[in-house]
């Protein structure tokens, strides 16, 4: 081997020894337990076959974390990538306090998801919450909003959007920047009309950063429970329980990890799918360089 | 029109902040104000010390702080050591190891808790600082980040050095990490914001007051069962992010710059 390939590995060695450690071995671990049953004691666990995954198949609990996570995936995702276009649109135009409109729109981001997630508990509370002192004053019944299966999923929602849209304007408000202003200036002396400059030139030169935050939303919505551990704990009836925090309750509240490692290989299987489009975002990215 | 817009944009920039302008709202008043907004409610810290004496808070602030601290420094070393290997060298099966890095991106170690869990109970560093930090200190974000800033540096610059006799680590050290320098603090800035703010890792690897950091130690505490009230929550939650907030109000500029600097890929 040549000196400059040496060097390369050498340099390359620290992080690429923690990489294999804490991301390739688990996902192979993952696969490998996963046909496995759970350990008992110091016994090496026995080679089961698929009964994990069949298990799995007639879990309830598993479909629903499923379903709920691409609902919950449905139904934020688009709102939250709405919202931060328009957010990026706004502070980057002229308009008359757009430092301040940026401070706003992305503070929930620097704030951890459990502290927004305490937060918007209390609004939600029944009784004491700021939300049933509106509605009551109205003139609207009581209700528990995180204690109904009805609008407890709803509620966790909102808090997901709220703490990402200003996140994903960062990366509009980027591509925005990049956009040469000499193209709005043309468009402006041809007597084109704002809304056509914003439709026919600036959405599909965002079209890239739109599949790059989508790709980062779908991976976020399923790796991020934090709001579910502490709002709802997947409850009423599990209406909230997502395919993470699934796993987190197999794994470390009823420390079934054979289980658990089958769970989460459909969890890495959905992440997957998230990378092959990663993949055709890029190759989507250079025919618009 | 525009002012149309103007007053949209305003109505949904006071939607954004008035949770947590209530959060504060509720955190500097008697309990009986906590939504009830009066203006001549009385301003308290009371909440403030309640929290603060309930709970060993300054352990966790500095479990957090010795954390972020880690895991920013591991990261910094091996990101530039792996970055600059993948911009600047050959070597066989370059390619291969590549897409084996960024394989992270997609499957970061929040969705490996199980067999990092493991891993870690196999080592013997359950309920440790380490144990929250290691498997994120190779960070295929950071080892990407800093190769694309390290390709945009003319290779003449690398060659001037090498001719003055410089070896591969101090043309790194005096040629590629100060024309980064931009990129390091972004780079920071998303690191610390991120490990300040992790919580299911940290909540499944610690379980006590020596190791936790102060997002669990908020879980711990708001969640006892001995009727805490909700001021007293509100204000150990504004205090468990009052480091990064009071950070960012004071250096929004950078910290949104820092972002978006690390979003362009």
């Amino acid at each position: 081997m040549s000196r400059q390939a040496i060097t390369g590995w050498l340099l390359l060695l620290p992080a690429a020894a923690l990489l294999a450690l804490f991301t390739h071995w688990p996902i192979v671990g993952t696969l490998w337990d996963s046909f496995h049953a759970t350990p008992k004691g110091a016994n090496p666990a026995p080679f089961v076959g698929l009964e994990n995954y069949q298990v799995m198949v007639a879990d309830e609990v598993f479909w629903k974390s499923l379903w709920n996570n691409l609902w919950f995936a449905l139904g934020t995702i688009p709102v939250s990538i709405a919202l931060a276009l328009v957010m990026a649109l706004w502070v980057n135009s002229a308009m008359r306090g757009r430092t301040w409109l940026r401070v706003a729109f992305f503070t929930p981001t620097v704030l951890p998801m459990i502290a927004v997630a305490n937060i918007w508990l209390f609004f939600f509370t029944p009784q004491y919450g700021l939300l049933e002192k509106l509605t009551t004053a109205l003139g609207f019944a009581t209700h528990n909003w995180l204690g109904s299966e009805s609008t407890a999923l709803a509620c966790v929602m909102i808090v997901a959007v709220w703490k990402e849209a200003g996140f994903f304007m960062i990366f509009y408000l980027a591509a925005l920047q990049s956009i040469p202003p000499s193209l709005a200036e043309a468009a402006a002396l041809e007597g084109a009309p704002r809304s056509w400059y914003l439709r026919r030139v600036v959405l599909p030169l965002l079209m890239p950063t739109t599949l790059f935050v989508l790709v980062n939303a779908v991976i976020n919505s399923f790796r991020l429970v934090d709001h579910i551990v502490v709002m709802t704990r997947g409850g009423p009836n599990n209406a909230t329980s997502l395919l993470l925090f699934h796993v987190y309750q197999v794994g470390f509240s009823f420390w079934d990890t054979g289980y658990a490692a089958a769970l989460t290989v459909v969890l890495l299987a959905i992440l997957l799918l998230a990378a092959a489009g990663q993949f055709f975002f890029l190759d989507r990215k250079v025919h618009y360089q | 029109m525009l002012a149309l817009e103007t007053a949209a944009a305003w109505l949904l920039g006071i939607l954004w902040i008035l949770p947590l302008a209530y959060a504060v709202w509720t955190a500097f008043h008697p309990s009986e104000f906590s939504a009830r907004f009066v203006l001549t409610a009385p301003l308290t810290l009371e909440n403030f010390a309640r929290a603060w004496e309930a709970a060993p808070f300054a352990r966790y602030f500095a479990n957090s702080f010795l954390l972020v601290t880690m895991v920013l420094a591991g990261q910094l070393v091996l990101c530039t050591l792996a970055a600059y290997a993948f911009a600047r060298f050959d070597f066989p099966g370059k390619d291969i190891a590549f897409v084996l890095v960024l394989v992270q991106l997609m499957v970061m170690p929040d969705v490996l808790i199980v067999e990092n869990y493991r891993t870690m109970s196999r080592i013997g560093l359950l309920d440790s600082i380490p144990a929250i930090g290691l498997p994120y200190v190779a960070s295929a974000f950071g080892i990407f980040l800093l190769r694309q800033t390290f390709k945009t540096v003319p290779r003449e610059l690398d060659e001037a050095a090498r001719v003055e006799g410089a070896g591969p680590v101090a043309i790194l050290m005096k040629v590629y990490v100060p024309l980064a320098k931009p990129v390091y603090l972004a780079y920071g800035l998303v690191s610390v914001s991120y490990h300040w703010n992790n919580f299911l890792w940290p909540l499944i690897v610690t379980n006590s007051v020596g190791s936790r950091p102060v997002t669990v130690g908020l879980q711990v505490f708001s969640s006892g069962d001995q009727g805490i009230d909700w001021s007293v929550i509100t204000a150990a939650t504004l205090m468990t992010s009052a480091p990064l907030l009071i950070a960012f109000l004071l250096f929004q500029r950078q910290f949104v710059q820092s972002f978006m600097r690390a979003g362009i890929r």
